[in-house]
């Protein structure tokens, strides 16, 4: 549930057009550098190999056959069950980031192909509340691995979320049961699911439906934990490692199966799918 | 409370009276049962319109019945089992054999602690990887013999720890989402305290989901929710209020079947009546569950979550 802000990424606007300017400096080494550039470069910066946030659509670019996607979200949005108030009302929640992302909600499902093998996908973005599962998000993993069992593909999930949405109180709980029965009827069918985790994967997604990856791979510089490191310091005052919820503490301590560098991750995927799925 | 404090002078007035009315040669007793009508009514006035904050203090009352108070009336020979043959066992979550109404039963049953050593033994009732690991395990048993299983429930919420983050804690409980979405074989789950979001989901999900009527389920706490979204940790009471966690509330989203009423205050007033309520209703939800085919119990199992959510299609904008 905690929105974590560890500065692990930088994050820049890249895809605005209130974003004017060619060239951004990289918060990690100072550089000064050509977006364009940095884009091209996988949102990585070419001098000191800093990795920027990755929008969903930025994320589904560089990971699939160039042409191949096909948006099969369901023409969602979401509502307000509980009237949530906050600082804010929830509502206004939602359409400020659906007008900072121009997204409906914080993740997009589509179909594509990645090294010719015909997938459903689906990505979260992070920018729009943290990449929270709600109502909307566990409805459209559902309707992702649906599709997959109706069309016999694999179903592949980009996992970048703080955790269950907590406007949506315990809705956004039952969604992590919801995607689990879901998951279990794509485990039936014996279709693989490929579970990928990126900054950050934590709290309700990562105690949900990003660890019951048939394989999990971790993105380098990932954040992977259920309690995060406010949360342990203020409840228990313990003492945490520096590579706390870091890719290679999951790898280490056996929680993923793999992790791989931005630029491989493509690979990595197009890899672990030929063992699955007869060309 | 103000009235909190009126209503115990005057349970102490009416014993003491009970008393002299015992020794005295004095009929007291037209006084007496003029002032225990005072104190019902005042009671009802009290406890009739608690805030959602005022339930989550009673959820978390040191004098709630914990789950062992509960196993101990309502099941027969309570066989606990130990271990989740990987790293240890979890004193916050207990598992075992039972018997409810001379049928075999597979417990899990989240307990918390009454001294300040059995608290800590029980980690203040939050369960680690090798709790849930050792529920997941107990869970192919029941698969094996066929037997049903209920789960009580009451947790702040699953350990925070470095160890628990080691071991894995989020796939431990995502695991047991997985297993209990398709265990084959009937499941009640029961909210008797703190349902504290993913660390009582992992032990929660089921056919029947029966809560007490002042115990809480939330996703976060209202003390998390507060601190971040209010940024503020004084605003506890609104995030209560907010998180839509009581029963009352629960029942009208879907998420629990029948809400068991408690006695005035809380369950702490009248552990016995509490029992006996939680003891009839599971009885009668037990009874449903074993009467009904197999296959019928998944699918409408598989239908519950796979309908939870609420949210609307763009054309309606």
């Amino acid at each position: 549930m905690a929105i974590f802000k560890e500065k692990h990424y930088l994050r820049v606007k890249l895809d605005k057009e209130t974003d004017e300017s060619l060239w951004m400096q990289c918060k990690s080494c100072g550089e000064l550098v050509f977006k364009r550039r940095v884009r091209e470069n996988n949102n990585i910066c070419p001098y000191c190999g800093e990795y920027f946030f990755l929008t969903a659509k930025e994320r589904i670019e560089s990971l699939i056959d160039e042409g191949s996607f096909t948006d099969i979200s369901k023409p969602i949005m979401a509502a307000d069950p509980l009237l949530f108030q906050d600082t804010k009302p929830y509502p206004q929640r939602i359409e400020e980031a659906q007008q900072k992302t121009g997204l409906a909600d914080a993740i997009i499902i589509g179909s594509a192909a990645i090294s010719g093998i015909v997938v459903v996908v689906g990505v979260m973005d992070f920018r729009f509340i943290g990449g929270s599962m709600g109502s909307v998000m566990g409805e459209q993993i559902c309707h992702g691995m649906e599709e997959a069992i109706r069309n016999h593909y694999p179903f592949i999930l980009v996992s970048s979320s703080g955790g269950a949405r907590i406007q949506e109180g315990i809705l956004s709980l039952m969604q992590m049961a919801k995607t689990s029965v879901v998951r279990a009827r794509l485990a039936e069918q014996r279709l693989p699911f490929i579970s990928v985790m990126t900054y950050p994967t934590t709290a309700g997604v990562q105690a949900s439906i990003a660890s019951l990856g048939d394989v999990i791979i971790a993105e380098k510089g990932a954040m992977i934990g259920f309690a995060g490191r406010r949360v342990i310091k203020g409840t228990i005052a313990e003492e945490l490692p520096p590579n706390y919820q870091t890719d290679s503490f999951a790898l280490e301590h056996g929680s993923i199966d793999r992790v791989a560098n931005r630029e491989y991750l493509r690979e990595e995927l197009s890899n672990v799918l030929r063992f699955f799925v007869r060309q | 409370m103000a009235e909190k404090r009126t209503i115990e002078l005057l349970e102490a007035k009416i014993q003491e009276l009970r008393e002299l009315n015992k020794m005295e040669e004095i009929d007291m007793s037209s006084e007496i049962a003029r002032l225990a009508e005072k104190l019902e009514g005042l009671k009802i006035d009290t406890y009739s319109n608690l805030s959602d904050w005022e339930r989550v203090k009673i959820a978390r009352h040191p004098e709630r019945p914990y789950a062992l108070d509960y196993i101990d009336k309502i099941f027969t020979d309570f066989y606990e089992l130990h271990g989740d043959r990987l790293i240890g066992d979890d004193r916050a979550l207990l598992v075992g054999l039972a018997q409810l109404q001379g049928k075999p039963v597979v417990l899990l049953a989240q307990q918390k602690g009454r001294s300040t050593e059995e608290k800590k033994q029980r980690y203040f009732g939050m369960p680690r990887p090798q709790g849930y690991r050792k529920a997941k395990r107990i869970m192919a048993l029941a698969e094996r013999f066929s037997f049903p299983l209920i789960s009580l429930i009451d947790t702040p919420g699953a350990y925070p720890g470095l160890e628990a983050e080691e071991f894995n804690i989020g796939g431990a409980i995502a695991n047991n989402l997985l297993a209990m979405a398709r265990l084959p074989t009937p499941t009640i789950a029961v909210i008797i305290g703190e349902g504290g979001s993913g660390g009582a989901l992992a032990v929660g999900v089921a056919d029947r989901v029966l809560m007490l009527e002042n115990a809480t389920y939330s996703v976060i706490s209202p003390e998390g929710a507060s601190a971040i979204l209010w940024k503020d940790k004084g605003k506890t009471r609104q995030a209560a209020q907010a998180l839509n966690l009581t029963a009352e509330h629960l029942l009208k989203l879907g998420v629990v079947d029948e809400v068991i009423p408690e006695p005035l205050g809380g369950a702490h007033e009248d552990p016995q009546k509490t029992v006996a309520s939680l003891k009839e209703a599971l009885i009668r939800h037990f009874a449903e569950v074993c009467n009904t085919p197999l296959e019928e119990l998944l699918s409408a199992r598989y239908k519950r979550y796979r309908s939870f959510g609420c949210y609307r299609t763009l054309s309606d904008r």
